[in-house]
């Protein structure tokens, strides 16, 4: 009964929000802040200041000032103008989506947001933060006819597409009397591949089961894979690229003769580890192979990307991993 | 809490002092010398960038203002030490001040203070340092809240919001419903500026009730109101002269007049502004009325002091004879001169008494011995010496109506003649709208009597000799003829004279729209505006709408766009209307190249200057994007400057 309510109260508080705010899902392109996407308020100080004139107010009606008046009446005006310059300083801005690379699960996801000024003043003391962040964020200006792209960082909890949330643009200027406020959600999104396991087996085990893969007479000639660092092994076969990125010390391997690709297989993984970890182990796995330099390829059930190397070829296989069993089309909100 | 940037501090500093420096005028010494003394301190820190002193030290402080306060007032409760312990508050708040918050706390009560020092003055150079202070602390809000800025640009920010806030300041001035205060009970010594007379009189003493709008009451009269002359609303009698100070002698009281009341009778209906004290100020001379005390002086008093508004039913009998039979133990003290002053002036009474064929012909004798030596009627004499009255009479020759008042009674009595000095307030305004007489503060006014043989006492008004519209046209009317600014009264350049009668004329309408708005002004002006109905409720209708008239621009203001095309545009199409007006106008056809090519043919001597405008213009509407803000610069100059020949 009370989680009805409070569900029912929620539902109403969204609606509210929704037809208070009027912002109702991301829009796509650009948005122009107009008059009645601005919200204008009070702040603490202002509230404060408005005590002072109340006061001020009802001594010059007691003692009969008549400057009393003109004084507190100025100083109420200035309070008043204030809010149109706060009002001002957003209309006509416009947010475009801006970049944002994809991250491994657990960092930061960074969105760039294009905020334009199509005006000849400046735009002066603005903060821009996500639903649920703080007014802590360090105040930027934007100068006439000029853009600028302030960063947002949400931090990433699930792997998969994830959606800007809605954003708050304020604005204290001029006097810190008035904030006045903008909230708009830009469809923008950030991929967040899964987190690379930080204890995943070295992928050359995986290796002797697979056909075309040749885990005999390991030599010098070919690379085969990577296995865990003995005090022993050559300075020159380990896998530096790896340690510089922080990873587990390895050793590379090699195969003593013929061309062997590297096949990352769902398949290869112990029987009964779960989707997840599997994931997060073949991520661990293309990050450790695109570190090395080798020519790898990844099958997943039901999708094969074969063997190559590059940039290109290490995103597309992390994309495949962090979207895999997800549907494509719908893209998590923030937690 | 992040620490405050120098140029904060010097905003913050600049608003404080300009808050605190007005204040002097009133505080202990003690208390402003401490003020003075921390502002210093804080700007010293603020310059070298060193730390703020400890706060024990700045306790140990806080204790020395309150014991300053409290050895001063002995009390905390009342305007003056409140006051002062608020301007030791804010000295000592600054040397706290290093975060924000404290320093938008701060400004909270800079603001409060600038409120205070009205308590005290409300004359035009005190409302310039407030508005001064409250550019100040705009700027130092500005400076709170937006980055590092030089001087300039952010005095201009601040300007410019107070320039906007203006018109909304106007409207709320003007029509904002007032009430007439006070609306609780004000501590002992609120009204020790602004209440009016006391019971005695220094030098300057009535000139500072006259820097205040303030009604002191107001009278009805049944019929046509008394011509100006017969205006003398009578309050304390001052008697007593000790070389500096007047004061009243022992009088007698009574609940009957002490006269016999004869001639015309005015009666009317006195509406008097409370001011804690006994008398009425009835006009000259009260006849008998139930409930009453009259003093032998010839006042109407009442037994409690007037706390509150009171109207009283009174009737004036102006030519009533007064004092036939006097007291010899009055006419002996309203003979008594102090001795070892004003000499000069003792002397010229003998001369006068000398001169004089008959004791009668001497008042007359002195008005004009007056009215020869050109004194100057002035709300800022130049400060006399020791002996007031010598000084005044023979060498500054400047003076308000207390000393005009005080130099004759002195001048009588060393002529043999008794006299006194009267304090009241005369003449008065009728209010055009209900027809009452409206008397202000500004119109307190001090004058004379003497005591003749047959006669009786006797009112003389020395200041009618020096400044007759004093008494027919009030202060205001008096003031073109004062010396407020010696430099230009003393000259005699036409344009000085004239700039002087420019800045009387000002301070006069200060005084009667700034200082004396109130809610019977208000009416008036709502009535003149063409409302007939002046309650509140009409008076917020028409606050609420011009309010939203001044809002509307407001918003209009700030949605406004200027996009620089907008801006080049309007440039070119001025240079073309300028060139329709000389009898060439573009054809919607042509495009600005064209144009400049057909006006080259038509107009020869033209074509120079408008084929390098056309070309600009084509360059930056139709050229590469950012246009070159030079060219920009250029266009707009010569577009501004173009006149077809």
């Amino acid at each position: 009964m009370t989680a009805s309510r409070a569900a029912i109260a929620g539902a109403i508080g969204t609606r509210l929000q929704r037809w208070l705010f009027r912002v109702d899902g991301p829009e796509a392109g650009p948005i122009s802040l107009g008059q009645r996407r601005i919200f204008v308020l009070p702040t603490g100080f202002g509230l404060a200041l408005a005590l002072t004139l109340l006061v001020m107010l009802l001594a010059s009606i007691n003692y009969n000032l008549s400057l009393g008046f003109a004084l507190t009446f100025l100083i109420g005006g200035i309070a008043w103008v204030s809010i149109h310059h706060a009002f001002r300083n957003l209309v006509d801005l416009t947010v475009s989506p801006g970049r944002s690379e994809a991250v491994f699960c657990g960092e930061a996801a960074r969105f760039g947001v294009q905020l334009h000024n199509p005006s000849l003043r400046p735009r002066l003391g603005l903060q821009l933060w996500p639903r649920g962040g703080g007014s802590d964020e360090a105040a930027f200006d934007i100068a006439p006819e000029a853009s600028r792209m302030p960063v947002v960082t949400i931090p990433t909890h699930r792997r998969g597409w994830l959606q800007l949330p809605r954003l708050h643009l304020e604005t204290r200027h001029p006097l810190g009397l008035i904030r006045a406020w903008s909230l708009f959600q830009p469809d923008q999104r950030c991929l967040v591949y899964p987190t690379p396991a930080a204890d995943a087996p070295p992928f050359y085990h995986a290796g002797d089961a697979q056909p075309g893969s040749n885990a005999q007479g390991r030599g010098r000639d070919d690379f085969a894979g990577l296995r865990h660092h003995q005090a022993s092994d050559s300075p020159r076969h380990v896998a530096w690229k790896t340690v510089a990125r922080g990873g587990p010390w390895r050793t590379k391997e090699f195969d003593g003769g013929g061309s062997q690709r590297l096949w990352l297989d769902w398949q290869q993984l112990p029987p009964g580890t779960g989707t997840e970890a599997r994931l997060s182990t073949l991520a661990r796995w293309v990050v450790d192979a695109d570190a090395a330099g080798i020519e790898y390829g990844l099958r997943l059930p039901g999708l094969e990307l074969p063997p190559a190397t590059g940039g290109a070829h290490r995103h597309a296989c992390l994309a495949a991993l962090a979207l895999f069993e997800l549907p494509t089309a719908h893209a998590q909100p923030a937690s | 809490m992040p620490s405050l940037r120098r140029d904060q501090v010097g905003w913050l500093l600049a608003g404080s002092a300009l808050t605190l420096a007005p204040h002097a005028s009133h505080l202990p010494p003690a208390i402003s010398a401490l003020c003075a003394l921390l502002l210093v301190w804080r700007g010293f820190i603020n310059q070298r960038g060193s730390r703020l002193p400890h706060r024990s030290l700045l306790v140990l402080m806080a204790a020395g203002v309150v014991g300053a306060v409290l050895l001063e007032f002995h009390q905390f409760f009342g305007k003056e030490p409140g006051i002062a312990l608020l301007a030791g508050l804010l000295s000592l708040k600054l040397l706290e001040t290093d975060s924000l918050r404290d320093a938008r706390a701060a400004v909270l009560l800079s603001f409060f203070m600038q409120l205070g020092q009205f308590l005290y003055q409300q004359n035009m150079a005190i409302a310039a340092i407030a508005l001064l202070g409250t550019f100040a602390s705009i700027g130092t809000l500005l400076a709170l809240q937006g980055r590092a800025e030089a001087f300039a640009p952010r005095a201009a920010a601040a300007a410019r919001l107070l320039l906007q806030a203006l018109p909304l300041m106007l409207v709320l001035f003007l029509l904002f419903p007032r009430v007439q205060g006070p609306l609780w009970g004000l501590p002992a010594d609120a009204h020790s500026a602004v209440s009016g007379l006391s019971d005695d009189m220094r030098p300057g003493d009535i000139a500072r009730v006259s820097e205040s709008g303030a009604i002191a009451f107001r009278a009805a009269f049944e019929g046509d109101p008394p011509p100006p002359a017969e205006r003398y609303w009578r309050g304390p009698v001052l008697t007593r002269f000790d070389g500096r100070s007047w004061r009243p002698g022992p009088s007698r009281r009574q609940d009957q007049p002490f006269y016999q009341s004869s001639g015309i009778a005015r009666p009317y209906t006195l509406t008097l502004e409370p001011h804690n004290q006994h008398w009425l100020l009835a006009m000259d001379f009260p006849g008998p009325a139930g409930g009453l005390v009259y003093g032998d002086d010839f006042r109407l008093l009442s037994r409690e002091p007037v706390r509150s508004r009171l109207r009283l039913e009174l009737v004036a009998h102006p030519a009533t004879p007064v004092g036939l039979a006097e007291d010899p133990r009055i006419l002996q003290e309203a003979l008594a001169l102090p001795p070892g002053f004003n000499p000069r002036t003792r002397a010229l009474g003998e001369r006068l008494r000398a001169a004089a064929g008959h004791t009668e012909d001497i008042p007359a004798l002195a008005i004009r011995h007056f009215r020869d030596s050109r004194l100057a009627y002035t709300l800022a004499p130049a400060p006399l010496s020791r002996d007031d009255v010598d000084s005044f009479l023979f060498d500054t020759r400047q003076g308000f109506c207390e000393h005009f008042a005080a130099a004759f009674v002195v001048t009588m009595r060393a002529a043999g003649v008794p006299a006194r000095v009267v304090t009241g307030y005369q003449g008065g305004e009728i209010n055009p709208v209900d027809g009452t007489l409206v008397v202000r503060q500004s119109d307190a006014h001090a004058w004379a009597e003497v005591w003749l043989e047959a006669r009786g006492w006797l009112r003389v008004d020395p200041t009618a000799a020096s400044a007759p519209r004093r008494i027919d046209g009030g202060l205001a009317a008096a003031l073109p003829d004062t010396a407020r600014l010696p430099l230009l009264a003393r000259s005699d350049l036409p344009w000085l004279r004239a700039l002087r009668d420019r800045v009387d004329a000002v301070n006069n309408r200060w005084n009667q729209w700034v200082l004396g708005y109130n809610p019977a002004r208000q009416r008036e002006l709502v009535a003149s505006l063409g409302f007939g109905d002046t309650g509140w409720q009409s008076l917020t209708a028409l606050m609420a709408g011009g309010t939203a008239v001044v809002m509307g621009g407001l918003t209009l203001w700030a949605l406004r766009r200027v996009r620089p095309g907008d801006a080049i545009d309007r440039s070119w199409s001025r240079v073309c209307r300028r060139l329709a007006a000389a009898g060439h106008p573009r054809h919607a056809w042509e495009g600005p190249l064209d144009y400049a090519g057909r006006i080259a043919r038509e107009a020869p001597e033209t074509a120079p200057e408008l084929a390098s405008i056309a070309a600009d213009y084509a360059r930056l509407r139709y050229g590469p994007a950012p246009a070159d803000a030079t060219l920009l610069q250029r266009f707009h100059h010569t577009s501004r400057k173009f006149r077809p020949r």
